[in-house]
Protein backbone atom coordinates (compact mmCIF):
# COMPACT_ATOMS: atom_id res chain seq x y z
CA UNK A 1 0.00 0.00 0.00
CA UNK A 2 3.01 2.37 0.89
CA UNK A 3 4.51 1.37 -1.76
CA UNK A 4 1.32 2.38 -4.41
CA UNK A 5 0.74 6.10 -2.39
CA UNK A 6 4.73 6.78 -2.78
CA UNK A 7 4.56 6.17 -6.40
CA UNK A 8 1.06 7.65 -7.01
CA UNK A 9 1.90 11.14 -4.77
CA UNK A 10 5.01 10.79 -6.85
CA UNK A 11 3.86 10.70 -9.79
CA UNK A 12 1.73 13.64 -9.50
CA UNK A 13 3.72 16.12 -8.15
CA UNK A 14 6.17 15.61 -10.74
CA UNK A 15 3.80 15.83 -13.24
CA UNK A 16 2.45 18.79 -12.07
CA UNK A 17 6.13 20.98 -12.10
CA UNK A 18 6.74 19.48 -15.67
CA UNK A 19 3.49 20.36 -17.31
CA UNK A 20 3.91 23.77 -15.57
CA UNK A 21 7.23 23.95 -16.96
CA UNK A 22 5.72 23.24 -20.36
CA UNK A 23 3.53 26.18 -20.31
CA UNK A 24 6.44 28.35 -19.14
CA UNK A 25 7.76 30.71 -21.94
CA UNK A 26 11.28 31.64 -22.20
CA UNK A 27 12.61 28.55 -21.64
CA UNK A 28 15.40 29.27 -19.79
CA UNK A 29 12.80 30.39 -17.05
CA UNK A 30 11.01 26.91 -17.78
CA UNK A 31 14.19 24.90 -17.11
CA UNK A 32 14.54 26.49 -13.40
CA UNK A 33 11.66 23.77 -13.16
CA UNK A 34 13.58 20.83 -14.15
CA UNK A 35 15.27 21.20 -10.78
CA UNK A 36 11.98 21.98 -9.12
CA UNK A 37 11.89 19.95 -5.16
CA UNK A 38 9.37 17.60 -7.33
CA UNK A 39 10.41 14.27 -5.75
CA UNK A 40 11.85 15.71 -2.60
CA UNK A 41 8.63 17.38 -1.75
CA UNK A 42 6.86 13.74 -2.10
CA UNK A 43 9.76 11.95 -0.28
CA UNK A 44 10.21 14.17 2.30
CA UNK A 45 6.33 14.73 3.26
CA UNK A 46 6.25 10.95 3.42
CA UNK A 47 9.80 10.31 5.41
CA UNK A 48 8.60 13.14 8.33
CA UNK A 49 5.36 11.80 8.45
CA UNK A 50 6.14 7.97 9.20
CA UNK A 51 9.60 8.73 10.47
CA UNK A 52 9.57 12.36 11.84
CA UNK A 53 10.93 15.43 11.11
CA UNK A 54 14.46 14.70 12.13
CA UNK A 55 14.58 11.96 9.70
CA UNK A 56 13.09 14.47 6.83
CA UNK A 57 16.07 16.76 8.25
CA UNK A 58 18.93 14.11 7.55
CA UNK A 59 17.52 13.11 4.39
CA UNK A 60 17.75 17.38 3.30
CA UNK A 61 21.04 17.04 4.24
CA UNK A 62 21.98 14.71 1.97
CA UNK A 63 20.02 16.11 -0.89
CA UNK A 64 22.16 19.28 -0.68
CA UNK A 65 24.92 17.31 -2.58
CA UNK A 66 22.53 15.69 -4.51
CA UNK A 67 21.46 19.38 -5.79
CA UNK A 68 25.30 20.19 -6.73
CA UNK A 69 25.29 17.26 -8.84
CA UNK A 70 22.23 18.27 -10.64
CA UNK A 71 23.96 21.88 -11.18
CA UNK A 72 26.91 19.70 -12.78
CA UNK A 73 24.52 17.82 -14.58
CA UNK A 74 22.66 20.49 -16.32
CA UNK A 75 26.07 22.10 -17.08
CA UNK A 76 27.32 19.14 -18.92
CA UNK A 77 24.16 18.42 -20.84
CA UNK A 78 24.46 21.89 -21.75
CA UNK A 79 28.09 21.62 -22.77
CA UNK A 80 27.02 18.40 -24.78
CA UNK A 81 24.83 20.00 -27.14
CA UNK A 82 26.16 23.17 -27.45
CA UNK A 83 29.91 22.11 -28.23
CA UNK A 84 29.65 18.99 -29.09
CA UNK A 85 26.15 19.12 -30.92
CA UNK A 86 24.69 16.47 -29.21
CA UNK A 87 21.09 15.51 -29.70
CA UNK A 88 19.38 16.50 -26.33
CA UNK A 89 18.29 12.71 -25.67
CA UNK A 90 21.77 12.10 -25.60
CA UNK A 91 23.24 14.30 -23.73
CA UNK A 92 20.96 14.57 -20.91
CA UNK A 93 21.21 10.78 -20.96
CA UNK A 94 24.90 10.63 -20.63
CA UNK A 95 25.24 13.66 -18.31
CA UNK A 96 23.35 11.25 -15.43
CA UNK A 97 26.54 9.68 -15.09
CA UNK A 98 28.09 13.33 -14.06
CA UNK A 99 25.37 13.47 -12.04
CA UNK A 100 26.26 9.63 -10.06
CA UNK A 101 29.99 10.93 -10.22
CA UNK A 102 29.31 14.06 -8.32
CA UNK A 103 26.91 13.15 -6.11
CA UNK A 104 28.18 9.97 -5.11
CA UNK A 105 31.96 11.56 -5.01
CA UNK A 106 30.35 14.20 -2.49
CA UNK A 107 28.99 11.46 -0.53
CA UNK A 108 31.79 9.57 -0.31
CA UNK A 109 34.16 12.91 0.88
CA UNK A 110 31.60 14.08 2.79
CA UNK A 111 28.90 12.39 4.14
CA UNK A 112 29.43 8.56 4.43
CA UNK B 1 24.13 58.09 -10.84
CA UNK B 2 22.26 55.04 -11.15
CA UNK B 3 22.49 53.29 -14.37
CA UNK B 4 19.50 51.78 -16.13
CA UNK B 5 19.70 47.67 -17.54
CA UNK B 6 18.04 47.78 -19.88
CA UNK B 7 16.21 43.81 -20.62
CA UNK B 8 15.36 42.85 -24.08
CA UNK B 9 15.11 38.77 -22.92
CA UNK B 10 11.06 37.96 -22.60
CA UNK B 11 10.00 38.58 -18.91
CA UNK B 12 8.43 35.13 -18.12
CA UNK B 13 4.70 34.38 -19.29
CA UNK B 14 2.29 31.30 -19.50
CA UNK B 15 1.92 29.81 -22.97
CA UNK B 16 -1.37 27.58 -22.41
CA UNK B 17 -1.40 26.50 -26.23
CA UNK B 18 1.55 24.76 -25.94
CA UNK B 19 -0.49 22.35 -23.92
CA UNK B 20 -2.01 21.49 -26.91
CA UNK B 21 1.30 19.63 -28.54
CA UNK B 22 1.44 17.86 -25.64
CA UNK B 23 0.38 14.46 -25.87
CA UNK B 24 -1.03 12.06 -23.46
CA UNK B 25 1.79 9.75 -23.08
CA UNK B 26 3.99 12.22 -22.72
CA UNK B 27 2.48 13.41 -19.47
CA UNK B 28 1.99 9.32 -19.12
CA UNK B 29 5.44 9.11 -19.51
CA UNK B 30 6.45 11.95 -16.35
CA UNK B 31 4.24 10.47 -14.14
CA UNK B 32 5.40 6.88 -14.08
CA UNK B 33 9.10 8.12 -14.23
CA UNK B 34 8.44 10.89 -11.61
CA UNK B 35 6.52 8.16 -9.44
CA UNK B 36 9.34 5.71 -10.18
CA UNK B 37 12.54 7.76 -8.31
CA UNK B 38 9.50 8.58 -5.84
CA UNK B 39 9.57 4.97 -4.96
CA UNK B 40 13.44 3.92 -5.33
CA UNK B 41 14.17 6.78 -3.21
CA UNK B 42 12.14 5.84 -0.19
CA UNK B 43 13.44 2.31 -0.63
CA UNK B 44 17.04 3.51 -0.61
CA UNK B 45 16.86 5.49 2.50
CA UNK B 46 15.11 2.41 3.98
CA UNK B 47 18.01 0.05 3.22
CA UNK B 48 21.04 2.46 3.39
CA UNK B 49 19.71 4.79 5.52
CA UNK B 50 18.63 8.77 5.13
CA UNK B 51 21.98 9.98 4.39
CA UNK B 52 22.28 7.85 1.28
CA UNK B 53 18.56 7.86 0.40
CA UNK B 54 18.90 11.70 0.33
CA UNK B 55 21.29 12.15 -2.64
CA UNK B 56 18.52 10.95 -4.99
CA UNK B 57 15.73 13.90 -3.81
CA UNK B 58 17.89 15.93 -6.33
CA UNK B 59 17.92 12.80 -8.74
CA UNK B 60 17.36 14.46 -12.55
CA UNK B 61 14.71 11.76 -12.97
CA UNK B 62 12.32 13.71 -15.99
CA UNK B 63 15.30 15.87 -17.31
CA UNK B 64 15.78 13.81 -20.15
CA UNK B 65 12.04 13.08 -20.87
CA UNK B 66 11.67 16.73 -21.11
CA UNK B 67 14.76 17.77 -23.04
CA UNK B 68 13.60 15.01 -25.55
CA UNK B 69 10.16 16.91 -25.88
CA UNK B 70 11.07 20.17 -25.74
CA UNK B 71 13.72 19.22 -28.51
CA UNK B 72 10.83 17.57 -30.35
CA UNK B 73 8.14 19.91 -30.12
CA UNK B 74 10.60 22.90 -31.57
CA UNK B 75 11.62 21.07 -34.49
CA UNK B 76 8.18 19.85 -35.51
CA UNK B 77 6.97 23.98 -35.19
CA UNK B 78 10.66 24.85 -37.47
CA UNK B 79 9.38 22.23 -39.95
CA UNK B 80 5.51 23.08 -40.07
CA UNK B 81 7.26 26.29 -41.42
CA UNK B 82 9.04 24.59 -44.11
CA UNK B 83 12.52 25.14 -42.25
CA UNK B 84 15.02 22.68 -40.78
CA UNK B 85 14.37 22.76 -36.91
CA UNK B 86 17.39 20.29 -35.70
CA UNK B 87 19.11 23.67 -34.54
CA UNK B 88 16.43 25.32 -33.15
CA UNK B 89 15.53 22.27 -31.56
CA UNK B 90 18.72 21.65 -30.02
CA UNK B 91 19.17 25.01 -28.73
CA UNK B 92 15.98 25.15 -27.32
CA UNK B 93 16.94 21.72 -24.82
CA UNK B 94 20.22 23.64 -24.10
CA UNK B 95 18.56 26.34 -22.96
CA UNK B 96 16.10 24.82 -20.77
CA UNK B 97 19.72 22.84 -19.47
CA UNK B 98 20.69 26.50 -18.54
CA UNK B 99 17.91 27.08 -16.63
CA UNK B 100 18.04 23.86 -14.72
CA UNK B 101 21.64 24.83 -13.88
CA UNK B 102 20.29 27.91 -12.75
CA UNK B 103 17.22 26.15 -10.69
CA UNK B 104 19.96 23.66 -8.92
CA UNK B 105 20.65 26.96 -6.63
CA UNK B 106 17.60 26.76 -5.77
CA UNK B 107 17.30 23.20 -4.47
CA UNK B 108 20.33 23.60 -2.96
CA UNK B 109 18.44 26.14 -0.78
CA UNK B 110 15.57 24.60 -0.50
CA UNK B 111 17.70 21.25 0.70
CA UNK B 112 19.21 23.99 2.89
CA UNK B 113 16.09 25.16 4.73
CA UNK B 114 14.21 21.97 5.33
CA UNK B 115 17.53 20.69 6.71
CA UNK B 116 17.88 24.06 9.29
CA UNK B 117 14.55 24.27 9.94
CA UNK B 118 12.72 20.77 9.84
CA UNK B 119 13.89 20.15 13.28
CA UNK B 120 12.45 23.22 14.89
CA UNK B 121 9.14 23.53 13.51
CA UNK B 122 6.39 21.94 12.34
CA UNK B 123 6.74 19.99 9.12
CA UNK B 124 4.51 22.10 6.84
CA UNK B 125 5.70 25.45 8.05
CA UNK B 126 8.99 23.83 7.10
CA UNK B 127 8.19 22.84 3.31
CA UNK B 128 5.92 26.40 3.00
CA UNK B 129 9.26 28.37 3.82
CA UNK B 130 11.40 25.92 1.67
CA UNK B 131 9.53 26.14 -1.31
CA UNK B 132 9.48 30.15 -1.24
CA UNK B 133 12.92 29.88 -0.65
CA UNK B 134 13.36 27.51 -3.38
CA UNK B 135 11.50 30.05 -6.12
CA UNK B 136 13.01 33.44 -4.68
CA UNK B 137 16.84 31.98 -5.09
CA UNK B 138 15.25 30.70 -8.28
CA UNK B 139 13.89 33.48 -10.06
CA UNK B 140 16.74 36.00 -8.52
CA UNK B 141 19.45 34.20 -10.06
CA UNK B 142 17.83 33.62 -13.58
CA UNK B 143 16.88 37.53 -13.32
CA UNK B 144 20.42 38.23 -12.43
CA UNK B 145 21.96 36.14 -15.22
CA UNK B 146 19.20 37.91 -18.01
CA UNK B 147 20.23 41.27 -16.84
CA UNK B 148 23.96 40.07 -16.95
CA UNK B 149 23.34 38.68 -20.51
CA UNK B 150 21.20 41.86 -21.61
CA UNK B 151 23.75 44.75 -20.67
CA UNK B 152 26.69 42.92 -22.53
Amino acid sequence: MEFVLRSVIGGLVVSFFAVFGDVLKPKSFAGLFGAAPSVALATLTLAAVAKGNLYAAHEARSMVAGAVAMGAYAWATMEAIMRRGWRGTAASSAALLVWFGCALGIWAVFLR
Amino acid sequence: MMRRVQTFAPKPHLNWRALKTTRWYELALRFVFGGAITVIAGELAKAYGPVFGGLFLAFPAIFPATATLIEKHEKERKEKCGMSGAVRGREAAALCARGTETGSLGLISFGISVWLLAPRLNFALTLSIALCTWFAVSYSAWNMQRRRVCSH
